[in-house]
């Protein structure tokens, strides 16, 4: 959807508000894990609750998910270049 | 009764919307060189971490894990008083704007006051390299790294911290004269960004100091 060049951009308040308690069952969900030997699982769920806390954070709080797609793609370049650096560093480290 | 928004001269914009949407873009390029310049820290924490895992074993139990998820959660909520600020900024509610504004710059003081506690303590534990770090237990080498992390990371984003309570600071004053209405609040809007950019951070960096392996 493309966003409308209207007034007011914000989403409501509300969604702001449940944003912010899906946030802290996230965090809630992170730390009570934490406590569960679960293995290499304990890793993937806490970088994969961080992920998913970020994508909530930059979508709904950054405004992100009703921005056009060129602000988008600034902030996709980022990670982007990221994930490179990530990918070529480990590559070397994990395959050792 | 309160004045006009004090909208500042900028003739190269067709009009509002166009220089909303300019100043927005240039804020995330800025964001996107801040994903990086914390990235290589990550990069290199991810290294560190591969080569000494049992070392970050514990040196995360050397952490404190309730003022940690404490102040997660204080930062959680700055974002979203500061996301209803920008939002009341944009409504041209200027007393709620302000009262929002006041909210999240408390919650950013709060979560470094806690971070100071935590810091206090892990001097007296003495696990700060350089000043005071006489951890001689299995893997020290290894600990010494993660604390090295630790602080140059945390303090990292501290110091974001510090520089977004400066401007939320700035913004409340200039809200208070009026400088903001429905037709020009970008600096707050741009202030927002920065602030949740800062709390994305941290919600990276609570999971990989905190919680490396707690059982």
């Amino acid at each position: 959807m493309s966003p409308a060049a209207g007034q007011n951009h914000s989403p409501g308040a509300r969604q702001y508000v449940l944003t912010w308690v899906a946030l802290l069952v996230l965090l809630l969900v992170a730390v009570g894990t934490a406590y569960i030997p679960l293995g290499v699982v304990n890793v993937g769920l806490n970088l994969g609750i961080a992920v998913v806390k970020a994508l909530l954070v930059m979508v709904v709080f950054m405004h992100l998910g009703i921005s056009r797609p060129v602000v988008r793609l600034a902030a996709v370049a980022g990670f982007f270049w990221l994930a490179l650096l990530f990918i070529l560093t480990l590559a070397e480290y994990v395959t050792r | 009764m309160a004045p006009d928004a004090v909208v500042p001269d900028a003739p190269q914009f067709e009009d509002g919307e166009q220089r909303r949407s300019a100043a927005t873009l240039g804020m995330w390029v800025f964001l996107a060189t801040e994903v990086l310049f914390f990235g290589v820290l990550f990069g290199g924490y991810a290294v560190i971490r591969l080569l000494n895992y049992d070392a970050f074993v514990v040196g995360s139990h050397h952490t404190d894990v309730v003022l940690g998820t404490v102040n997660t959660a204080v930062l959680l909520t700055s974002s979203l008083t500061m996301a209803l600020a920008v939002r009341g900024a944009g409504l041209g509610q200027r007393r709620d704007t302000t009262r929002w504004l006041v909210l999240t710059l408390l919650l950013g003081l709060a979560f470094l006051g806690i971070k100071g506690v935590e810091y206090y303590q892990e001097y007296q534990d003495a696990l700060v390299p350089v000043l005071a770090f006489r951890y001689q237990g299995p893997h020290a080498q290894g600990v010494l790294l993660f604390f090295y992390l630790y602080f140059v990371m945390t303090g990292l984003h501290a110091l974001h911290l510090i520089i977004g309570v400066a401007v939320v600071g700035a913004m409340v004053v200039r809200n208070r004269r009026g400088h903001f209405g429905p037709e020009y609040y970008i600096p707050v809007e741009l202030t927002g960004l920065y602030w949740h950019f800062v709390d994305v951070v941290w919600i990276f960096l609570y999971p990989l100091f905190y919680l490396v392996a707690r059982v």
